[in-house]
């Protein structure tokens, strides 16, 4: 395990949210590692805490959450290790970090672009934030960017406002404001869910290429295997603040273990699927964010569930070098576990 | 599917142009043409598809079939008993009974129940206005139920008001809305692209279950290929308010003629290892439907555009049985 291989390293992650009198494990001891320049997938239905795993990364978590335990580790790129959890939201290191060395992309353009500066400006600010150029080259070196990105005519549309900009290019305006300062990570959370498919494959292919040309670290967040095929590196499968199936592409996708990460690639229809065949149906729904379980959470949707599911906690196993999956059946021997 | 069928709904050039809301004093803005002279036969008992990017104008030719919007030109045939009846030319009395006949499921489950009502409230209204049950409320209540257990909800859910229920939930009960009305259509709009995966899978087995047991007609709406190809018996491929391509499902997955169809079908992610094919990837952005390009309408984005494409606008036509396109390169023979 030579730490220089990954980039980050999130251990036992727990993110609790107040609500009213009452406490949300929103994100339930997650553990996973970034490999350098590789891109990891976070896959997993609405509500699983993908996005709440993103915020706390990058110590972006409304008021009401806390990151409540576990470690998260970033190392640079001289190899020095930087332990973010350790750092305040707002403390100087934490923000030198977010948009310098770590940078994210979120699900909604329009959140987060200002409808009353130009985009030009906007992408100008991030980079003013983190680096010292003078006006002239930082314009040069963000028109060359959206130039870069595929957006036609850049030095028109630098001048230009959010609203001048169909979908896909506001989603390309996002991406340059996270690569304008070069980071060593980028987290994607959903960046082509609100696209249609053919702007989704240009903004891949973009992520991509992007990824090729300056080796950044990707985390691509999203609820569409057929983009995990096509991007990840390494999947994380989560289901209600835990992952559930961890490892490679190919074992994810060749040797699918937990039930739950089975049901889901069953559930959809695949391209030129034979017709008569049942979609898998994951029976129920995914329960309240604060249900407080007594064993493994997928239990009362599982095919395979038994007696004991609904009492023990099942632990990590590892079944396969780097292939590790959170479910009673995989457990050796019987040991009792909290 | 060769058998002899019977024609449910015929499109017959279908035009439908959004009148911009002007301002006094303003200048005139361009209207927008969502639907383009749409012409296609809907089959009794089939799952039509019709696919297509955000603005292609699928929702506008839907809500044309159900007469939520009024066309601007065109007629709509539909098969009342054997005869084939203009739905946009009737009489009142005629079109009143015929509303009946043609339902809709939108895509957005929390917008499509009034929160004020309870399940039998809302499905009540409509029902006793068509006099369905011959005006006897048990009766009513009776199929309402009887609804609900059909698309596996329980009867006593009636009582309850739709914000008790989850999103996939409530798709369900917008299904039961319309089948208690015992349409021979039903319009579905995206009807699964807000739900997730899991709970998607749900209501597209049921659906499918649905249609072997009353032999209702879908009319399947949606931008996600794979769920239209796994659905429908035929697919239309809509551009810019124009179908492109027409084909029985298998066909058009298997030989793709339209340039812009075998882009959408190699833009899908597919979830098997090993499956990268060659990617089109498309430039540039669908033009504005207020600005619409000359001639063939994908012409500027199209990496086969010849100069007559540029001019002329290709007509939809069939290249072999059943199989229709809407391009220069296939009629070049012709
Ligand atoms: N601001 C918040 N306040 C309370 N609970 C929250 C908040 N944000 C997220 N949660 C809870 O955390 C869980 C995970 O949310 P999220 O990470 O956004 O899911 P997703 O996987 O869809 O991105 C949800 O079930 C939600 O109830
Ligand atoms: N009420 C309206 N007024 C003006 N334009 C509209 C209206 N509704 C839809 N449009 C336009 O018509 C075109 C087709 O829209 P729509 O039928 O909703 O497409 P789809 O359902 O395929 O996404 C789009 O360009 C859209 O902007
Ligand atoms: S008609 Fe011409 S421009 Fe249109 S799709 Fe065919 S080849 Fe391309
Ligand atoms: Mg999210
Ligand atoms: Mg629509």
């Amino acid at each position: 395990m030579q730490e220089n291989d990954h980039i980050l390293r999130v251990q036992d992650l727990k993110t609790d949210f107040k609500v009213g009198r009452r406490t949300v494990h929103a994100v339930n001891g997650v553990t996973f590692d970034v490999r350098r320049g590789k891109t990891l997938c976070i896959v997993g239905e609405s509500g699983c805490g993908k996005s709440v795993t993103a915020h706390s990364i990058m110590q972006l978590l409304p008021p009401n959450g806390t990151i409540a335990g576990g470690t998260i580790s970033y190392y640079t790129r001289d190899g020095a290790c930087e332990i973010l959890s350790n750092y305040k939201r707002s403390g100087p290191r934490m923000r030198a970090i977010r948009g310098k060395e770590i940078s994210m992309i979120f699900q909604d353009p329009m959140s987060t672009l200002n409808p009353v500066y130009t985009v030009g400006s906007q992408i100008m600010e991030m980079l003013k934030k983190h680096e010292k150029v003078s006006k002239a080259e930082g314009k040069a070196r963000i028109i060359r960017l959206l130039g870069e990105l595929g957006i036609p005519n850049p030095e028109i549309r630098y001048d230009q406002y959010p609203h001048e900009f169909s979908g896909g290019m506001k989603q390309r305006i996002m991406i340059a404001i996270a690569m304008i300062c070069n980071p060593t990570l980028l987290i994607a959370d959903e960046p082509t869910t609100a696209l249609d498919v053919t702007i989704q494959a240009q903004i891949l292919d973009l992520i991509r290429k992007m990824q090729e040309s300056y080796g950044t670290s990707v985390i691509l967040i999203t609820h569409n295997m057929g983009i995990v095929v096509e991007i990840a590196d390494d999947v994380a499968v989560m289901y209600m603040g835990r992952i559930v199936e961890f490892g490679s592409v190919q074992q994810i996708f060749s040797h699918p273990v937990h039930p739950y990460t089975r049901a889901l690639m069953r559930s959809v229809p695949v391209l030129g699927m034979n017709k008569d065949q049942e979609l898998a149906v994951i029976e129920g729904t995914t329960p309240d964010a604060s249900t407080v379980f007594t064993g493994c959470e997928f239990a009362e949707r599982c095919e395979c569930a038994r007696p004991e599911c609904f009492h023990r906690f099942p632990k990590d196993t590892e079944i396969e070098a780097g292939h590790r999956v959170r479910c009673l059946l995989y457990e050796e021997g019987g040991e009792e576990n909290g | 599917m060769a058998e002899q069928r019977e024609k449910l709904l015929s499109i017959r050039h279908l035009t439908m142009e959004y009148q911009p809301n002007r301002r006094l004093f303003e200048a005139k803005k361009p209207s927008v043409k969502a639907v383009s002279d749409v012409s296609l036969d809907i089959y009794a008992g089939e799952t039509f598809g019709v696919v297509g990017e955000s603005g292609c104008g699928k929702t506008t030719l839907g809500k044309c079939i159900v007469r939520l919007l009024k066309p601007t030109a065109g007629e709509l045939f539909f098969n009342d008993g054997g005869e084939m009846k203009d739905l946009l030319r009737l009489d009142k009395k005629t079109s009143f009974a015929l509303r009946q006949k043609i339902q809709i499921v939108f895509q957005d489950p929390y917008a499509s129940l009034n929160p004020v009502h309870t399940i039998q409230e809302a499905f009540d209204e409509p029902m006793r206005v068509h006099g369905i049950g011959g005006g006897s409320r048990e009766k009513r209540t009776e199929i309402i139920a009887n609804a609900l257990t059909r698309v596996n909800l329980q009867p006593d859910y009636m009582y309850r008001y739709p914000h008790e229920f989850s999103g996939g939930q409530r798709q369900r009960i917008c299904v039961a809305k319309a089948l208690v009305m015992e349409p021979r259509l039903i319009i579905c709009d995206e009807p699964v692209s807000a739900l997730d995966v899991s709970i998607q899978a749900q209501l597209l087995n049921l659906m499918r279950k649905l249609q072997r047991e009353t032999g209702v007609t879908f009319f399947f709406i949606a931008h996600d290929l794979s769920v239209v190809q796994y659905m429908s018996d035929r697919i239309a491929v809509m551009y810019l308010g124009h179908v492109v391509e027409l084909a029985d499902a298998g066909d058009l997955y298997a030989r793709p003629l339209h340039p812009y169809t075998q882009a959408l079908l190699s833009a899908v992610p597919v979830p098997v290892l090993q499956a990268k094919k060659e990617r089109i990837v498309l430039k540039g952005d669908v033009p504005s439907p207020m600005d619409p390009p000359t001639g063939c309408p994908f012409h500027p984005r199209c990496a086969n555009c010849m100069e007559k494409c540029k001019t002329e606008k290709p007509e939809l036509h069939e290249v072999e049985a059943g199989h229709f396109v809407a391009c220069h390169l296939y009629q070049q023979h012709t």
